[in-house]
């Protein structure tokens, strides 16, 4: 086949920076679209903001959207005290987002789909929640896997079930972006490829019979659009959700 | 993409390595896609929390004020105008009522004079009554006196015509007085 639907999430390495031991650290295609997306996010917000006018222009109004619906998603979901994690929540959601959007333009490659990617950012979202959750309230803060109200013959299963699930969050916070962005571009890959083998095999008869993968494509880059967003969303959501654990770990 | 899939290694990627096949689970890229998230994120994280997120906050936050304030000024403002529809209205209330209360006072005041003329018409038809009745009965009662001498004198002409002879003015007199009685 003319296109391997996997060829997208290849690595490209430009130029190594640096060693650690034996592991080379190299400036890679990965690390280019995430500096971009850095670049992305901040012109965003600063450009939007430069004229601070009381009416605000588009992209202002988007910038301030940006803000006002991470802000509203952390406040409802963590309360007012969750908003001292707002900063973080927003890079994280703004971070996920714009590479998932990134991703969607062809010829580019998305970071997200990478689950060393995803899998490190849920973990830092795992440690912030531990590491706070232990210091806002210290020992206390293994309530969390105490619900009020169990009988005693049960608590230890529960429990374990607690703290079974509590543990997993990582990996099915990580698993859940990585897997829908690779599986949404490897689908979109695929539907692509139909139309070069069918153009290729058939001819002319070919090519317009490309006609029926190529509308299924522009179907599921609306889809992809929705899944792009949806999963930066759910992905900040229930950063917030955990955090909320940690802020107030009484069931 | 130009490139045929399993010539793509770089010299960099082992072959052993390579041999998985699939990006995603390609150890050899762990390291420096860690550094370099870490190297995003933090940069991110950084220009967000000191930078960009106050910013767009100020923003906000002025146009919020802006908008408290101007609706505290409205609510100033609709605060005045409600004191002043009242103050109207007082003033309105006030008018009505003195308006009554003149209208009120004319009324009773004219039907108190009316009153007190009624009641001195009535006094002085009482007193002409009063006139009227005496005078009608001094009239009766020389009427009545008229009356005696009257039927004296034509039953002394009947008298005298039917016997020829004049009666006595006593007999006359007692025969009258006696028929009157009855």
């Amino acid at each position: 086949m003319a296109a391997d639907p996997i060829h997208q999430f290849r690595i490209v390495e430009f130029f190594p920076v640096a060693h650690i031991g034996n592991t080379e650290i190299a400036f890679t295609n990965s690390a280019l679209f995430m500096l971009t997306a850095v670049v992305i996010i901040t012109a965003f917000l600063i450009i939007g903001t430069a004229k601070k006018s009381l009416v605000p222009s588009r992209l202002q109004s988007a910038a301030e959207l940006s803000y006002e619906f991470v802000a509203t998603t952390v406040r409802s979901t963590a309360g007012s005290e969750g908003m001292k994690f707002f900063p973080f929540v927003f890079t994280l959601f703004m971070f996920v987002l714009t590479l998932n959007f990134i991703g969607l333009v062809p010829y580019t490659f998305t970071v997200t789909s990478h689950i060393i990617v995803t899998a490190a950012l849920a973990i830092m979202v795992f440690l912030t929640v531990l590491l706070y959750g232990l210091y806002r309230h210290g020992f206390h803060f293994f309530n969390l896997f105490v619900p009020k109200g169990v009988p005693i013959a049960i608590l230890p299963l529960i429990v374990f079930i607690e703290v079974l699930s509590f543990v997993s969050r990582p990996i099915s916070h990580s698993v859940r972006l990585f897997a829908n962005m690779l599986a949404g571009h490897i689908t979109l890959q695929v539907f692509a490829g139909f139309i070069i083998l069918m153009g290729s095999a058939m001819g002319a008869i070919g090519w317009i019979g490309g006609i029926l993968p190529f509308g299924m494509i522009v179907i599921l880059m609306a889809l992809e659009t929705l899944v792009a967003f949806l999963q930066a969303y759910v992905f900040a959501i229930l950063t917030c959700i955990y955090l909320n654990d940690a802020i107030h770990p009484g069931h | 993409m130009a490139e045929p899939k399993h010539t793509t290694s770089t010299e960099h990627i082992p072959a052993g390595e390579h041999k998985t096949g699939f990006p995603p689970f390609d150890s050899h890229s762990y390291a420096s896609q860690l550094v370099w998230l870490a190297i995003a994120f933090v940069l991110l994280f950084v220009l967000m929390s000191k930078w960009a997120l106050p910013r767009v906050g100020s923003v906000i936050e002025n146009r919020q004020k802006r908008i408290d304030g101007d609706i505290a000024e409205a609510g100033t403002l609709k605060e005045q105008s409600d004191a002043a529809v009242a103050a109207y209205e007082k003033a309105l209330a006030d008018a009505r009522a003195n308006a009554q209360a003149i209208a009120n006072e004319t009324r009773d005041k004219q039907a108190a004079e009316a009153e007190t003329r009624r009641k001195a018409l009535e006094d002085e038809l009482n007193v002409k009554l009063t006139d009227a009745e005496k005078t009608i009965a001094t009239t009766k009662q020389a009427a009545m006196t008229n009356v005696r001498g009257i039927a004296e004198d034509a039953a002394r002409a009947i008298v005298e015509r039917l016997i020829g002879k004049a009666p006595s003015d006593q007999a006359v007199t007692a025969a009258v007085a006696d028929a009157l009685k009855r």
